[in-house]
């Protein structure tokens, strides 16, 4: 089990990660959400021991990691946000390497690597450079790396950033797979539908704040009634068109992505007839309306008045 | 655990090294092909082939049996290429830099020669018209030039056909000097009355008169001190050496960025996750970029070995000493620059800075003995010139290993301040 207590980070001036603190138990994929700089890294570094706190706690199956060399970080496993592979090495040499690391050598390095590829589906390309290998299979490839030494608890930093369909549908079913064994994983995105497919808890941070921590359901009751509108217009109003329409009764927030309006209403029917009555009277020409559940955008979008997207 | 770990960083290390075209070619083939050019133009594998001549213009205006004696003379020397050239002639050649010397021999030099020989007084000029870029040259050919000047102008004043006039001359000029003490008017009376008796003498027997005028007072013969009798000096022995430690530094430089790029990197993430201590991951390191250092030294000086017969005349066992003092010392400079270095792009030109300067004080380039002497002294402060040194010793002047003592200590001294400074300046925490 990991727990963060009280996480706390500066620099200068800038407060990274204020009191972030959390459980992840096991058999749990706990989500950690927010836009780029919200302090999901720099939070996942302090768990991995790679940046020490200046206030708070990592318990990780109830030992704290004292040193570089403690032996409870065998039961932390990271895959950076970064590929961290060697191009120039075979995945083979990659794995045989990052095993190394661990203490690991010989018979029991073997097998690790074997589950390992069937793990990222590249048993075939074992002994292939990775710099042959696309984007995907690089991620596929980066994160049996972090699996290696068997970690209980699994630490994904953004695992599918510039991740084809495929190889991001790998990722998930092996992810899945191992919550079914009961890892511990702890995965940052700024893919909201990520973690609302994945994710057994939620934890929404934005500029360094937890501002949300509960499980996806819970986190969804934040907003109970918040509905959103997708409004199809033809004719997109000028500078500051939006903020005439967040004014309206009952709106909570309004996006505009250059194709369609998404309008954040706190009830539907109260809301939604006095948001088409608002374009109709300004002559917005629009080509079709739907109307959906809130999701961990929207509630994002609800809980700080901003996209995640564009935060 | 950590031996395991270490073992395999050094493995990848070295992996990536040796799989890496520009790093095998910049750390293996530009050592050699520099180091044998170097080689070359300092003298090549000794041979009994004649050492280059000095180009030397020569402008006679004075046209007389003196001065074209003194060119034939200048002519025939093993050090001269000499030409007979016009003034303005001689001087383009000098500026367009095609002759590195232009004596000018001016218009009455044998007759003012002669008279100054005996009575100092009007001396004529012979004038030297040099390239600047090449002033030691310049001394070469002012040294030999007095030496067949002294030669021809006494045989000519003290056997020639003018030099009882030349002595007629001195002793009326002498009767009427003032000033001069009578007791030294009469000695000196005596010994030009006996130049010219002598010179009677010698004008009586033709065969004699060959051989009158002064002459070089001694032989000079020559013995280069190298490793034992009869051993030639080799001057790729010290390009190599030079060449091999520059592009070692260069080596350590890259080994130093690596870390810069991989803290860039998650690579440097993974190392920080795993249970390693920050001595196994810098130590992995070092000992990674000593392995290099070692084969890159051992690669360069075989070839040395094989291509132009350079051979370790001292004690073997001291050149690999001095070897390993220096891959260890070469690491703990990659890692200095790893920990001193803020970005990679910043610190690349820093450091390739910081090694020409220490490169050049080191004598890689040229040797540190024409260095002005206090350059000299304060060059022993850096590491390249122990290293350079304790190679050149072992390698051709044959010294014992008594003689790498030094040079391996010194060498060590400095690796252990680098490391030191390494681990203390360690920056454990990822920038990302």
């Amino acid at each position: 089990m990991l727990e963060v207590t009280g996480l706390h980070k500066r620099y200068g001036d800038l407060v990274a990660v204020e009191e972030v603190s959390f459980t992840a138990r096991p058999g749990e994929m706990v989500g950690l959400l927010g836009p780029n700089g919200a302090g999901k890294t720099t939070t996942v570094s302090m768990i991995a021991g790679l940046l020490a706190p200046d206030r708070g706690e990592v318990r990780i199956d109830g030992g704290v990691v004292r040193g570089e060399t403690d032996p409870v970080k065998l039961r932390l496993g990271l895959v950076p946000q970064d590929v961290a592979l060697h191009d120039a090495l075979s995945a083979r040499e990659n794995l045989a390497l990052f095993g190394a690391l661990y203490g690991m050598r010989g018979a029991p390095l073997e097998r690790a690597m074997e589950s390992a590829f069937d793990v990222a589906g590249l048993a075939d390309r074992a002994k292939d450079r990775v710099a042959t290998f696309s984007g995907g299979m690089k991620r596929r490839l980066n994160l049996a790396a972090a699996l290696l030494h068997g970690p209980q608890i699994l630490l994904l930093d953004e695992p599918t950033v510039g991740v084809d369909p495929q190889s991001r549908n790998q990722i998930f079913s092996s992810l899945e797979g191992l919550k079914r064994q009961g890892k511990t994983l702890v995965y940052t995105t700024h893919y909201m539908e990520e973690a609302e497919r994945l994710c057994d808890s939620i934890i929404i941070i934005d500029r360094g704040k937890v501002i949300a921590n509960d499980t996806l359901e819970a986190v969804r009751r934040l907003v109970p009634s918040v509905n959103v509108l997708e409004i199809g217009v033809e004719n997109p109003g000028r500078d500051g068109w939006l903020d005439g329409l967040r004014a309206v009764e009952g709106v909570a927030a309004a996006e505009w992505d250059g194709s369609t309006l998404r309008v954040t209403v706190r009830d539907l029917l109260e809301s939604s007839p006095r948001v088409l009555v608002w374009l109709r009277e300004r002559d917005y020409a629009c080509s079709h309306l739907t109307s959906q559940r809130a999701d961990l955008e929207t509630v994002f979008l609800t809980l700080t008045g901003r996209s995640v997207r564009n935060a | 655990m950590s031996y395991t770990a270490f073992q395999a960083l050094v493995w990848r290390d070295l992996r990536l090294f040796f799989q890496d075209k520009r790093a095998v070619t910049m750390s293996f083939v530009a050592p050699i092909v520099i180091a044998s050019f170097f080689g070359y133009i300092f003298g090549g594998v000794a041979d009994d082939r004649p050492a280059s001549k000095i180009a030397v213009a020569v402008v006679d205006r004075d046209n007389s049996e003196v001065s074209r004696k003194v060119i034939a003379a200048l002519a025939a020397d093993a050090a001269l290429d000499v030409k007979s050239r016009a003034l303005e002639e001689a001087r383009g050649l000098v500026r367009g830099g095609k002759t590195t010397v232009a004596a000018v021999i001016p218009p009455g030099f044998a007759e003012r020669a002669g008279k100054s020989f005996f009575r100092g007084g009007d001396k004529p000029e012979i004038q030297l018209l040099y390239d600047p870029s090449h002033s030691t040259e310049m001394q070469v050919v002012r040294g030999v030039l007095m030496q067949h000047v002294m030669e021809v102008v006494s045989r000519e004043t003290l056997g020639g056909p003018g030099s009882q006039r030349l002595l007629d001359d001195a002793l009326r000029d002498l009767d009427q000097s003032q000033g001069m003490k009578p007791a030294d008017q009469a000695a000196l009376r005596r010994m030009l009355e006996g130049v010219g008796e002598w010179n009677q003498r010698q004008n009586a027997n033709p065969r004699a008169q060959a051989n009158s005028g002064f002459s070089m007072p001694y032989t000079v013969s020559l013995e280069a001190v190298t490793a034992r009798q009869g051993v030639k000096y080799n001057s790729m022995a010290h390009s190599f050496a030079g060449m091999c430690v520059q592009f070692i530094l260069f080596m350590g430089i890259d080994a130093g960025m690596v870390v810069l790029y991989q803290r860039r990197s998650g690579l440097w993430k993974r190392l920080q996750a795993a249970p390693l201590s920050r001595y196994t991951i810098i130590g992995s390191r070092a000992a990674s970029a000593g392995v290099i250092a070692m084969v890159i030294m051992l690669t360069v000086f075989g070839f040395a070995r094989v291509v132009f017969g350079v051979k370790i005349e001292g004690s073997f066992a001291g050149f690999l000493g001095v070897c390993v003092a220096f891959a260890i010392m070469t690491a703990t400079f990659g890692l200095l620059i790893a920990v001193l270095g803020k970005t990679p792009e910043a610190t690349r030109g820093i450091a390739i800075l910081v090694t020409l300067i220490l490169v050049m004080l080191g004598g890689s380039w040229v040797p540190a003995f024409i260095f002005p002497q206090w350059l000299q002294k304060a060059s022993f402060a850096v590491p390249t010139r122990w290293a350079v040194d304790g190679l050149d010793a072992m390698v051709w002047r044959g010294s014992g290993f008594d003689a790498a003592l030094g040079p391996i200590a010194a060498l060590l001294a400095f690796a252990a301040v680098f490391g030191a400074i390494a681990v203390w300046r360690f920056r454990w925490e990822s920038e990302g």
